[in-house]
């Protein structure tokens, strides 16, 4: 897959052919930065109280968006856009990618954060712990699907959008980019396919 | 559509991420006992070394657009700068001192410079 991405930079022709139609908006959302300051504050309380509850609601909350998220994009929603016509695409993609610039990220802190902290308080993360090898496949699962969303995958997404501001995006580029977005967001969903099933084992014991 | 060559940025960072990750996880699962840090530290070396020449390379570039990297690279900066420091309190609060703590702070200082970069190439080579 990595072979495939494109190791060249493409100028934009002076008129790119058939650029689709785009409504006006923004890269960042820039109304939602106030949320994502206050969850991230709540987050560090949280550490900071070091109280099971609120490290738990932190955990499995945005442990399980961040889940369903990759899951969604994945499965569903990601073979969808790549089904689409330009325009409904492009469509799509100037709604939902803003957001996930947002989303995506705070999500993934307060789970690793608040998952740091609550194995650190329960002994899950020690090596004497029963299940450590379960702990370290999850670090191993983890881990992986942070090099693909932060090399890939996110850098992918950012550039699309900055694409569609362009007053003549280009079919062409944004097809690439989408592509690497859609093969990526496939990965990173059965990643979380291994991260379920290490999760449930881990909680039962 | 003419097209002009550039260092193979994303590849390297790829690696220097899965570096990264490597040392941290070759750290986390042997806490909270000792921790033999040979290999992290080699492994964070490598990342750093990577990276290193990932910027080198994009700033020997010919024809790329510079000023589009940093307009996109300095605000990711500052997110990542945010995220890697949520991440470094959550060590220092747990207690991780010494050399796992300077370890764990250049991974993460390695982590904080790389996605921004990664992010600012992947926009700029299309402007």
């Amino acid at each position: 897959m990595l072979a495939s991405m494109t190791d060249v930079a493409v100028p934009v022709p002076a008129a790119a052919p058939e650029a689709p139609p785009r409504p006006d908006f923004e890269i960042v959302p820039l109304r939602g930065i106030p949320i994502v300051g206050a969850v991230l504050v709540a987050l560090v309380a949280a550490i900071l109280a070091n109280k099971l509850w609120a490290l738990e609601f932190f955990h499995v909350a945005a442990g399980g968006l961040w889940t369903s998220f990759d899951l969604f994009l994945g499965f569903v929603l990601g073979p969808i856009l790549g089904r689409l016509a330009i325009p409904a695409r492009v469509e799509l993609t100037t709604r939902l990618m803003p957001k996930l610039l947002l989303i995506m990220p705070t999500l993934v802190t307060c789970t690793l954060a608040s998952g740091w902290q609550l194995g650190r308080l329960l002994g899950t993360v020690e090596s004497g712990y029963v299940n450590h090898s379960w702990i370290v496949a999850s670090y191993i699962v983890v881990g992986v699907m942070a090099v693909i969303a932060l090399a890939v995958l996110e850098p992918a997404n950012v550039a699309v959008l900055f694409e569609l501001k362009k007053p003549r995006p280009d079919p062409q580029i944004i097809g690439g980019l989408m592509k690497r977005f859609i093969y990526t967001a496939g990965i990173t969903g059965a990643m979380q396919v291994a991260t379920l099933i290490i999760m449930t084992k881990i909680a039962t014991g | 559509m003419s097209e002009r060559r550039l260092p193979p940025v994303t590849e390297l960072g790829v690696v220097s991420m899965a570096l990264i990750v490597a040392g941290g996880i070759t750290i986390a699962a042997s806490l909270p006992g000792d921790v033999a840090l040979g290999l992290p530290v080699a492994l964070l070396a490598a990342s750093a070394l990577v990276m290193v020449a990932n910027v080198v390379a994009l700033a020997r570039a010919p024809g790329f657009n510079r000023a589009a990297f940093f307009g996109v690279a300095k605000w990711a900066l500052l997110a990542y700068c945010v995220i890697a420091g949520i991440l470094w309190f959550v060590f220092v609060h747990d207690g991780t001192r010494g050399g796992v703590l300077a370890v764990l702070t250049l991974s993460l200082v390695v982590f904080a410079i790389h996605v921004p970069l990664l992010i600012g190439f992947t926009v700029a080579r299309y402007q």
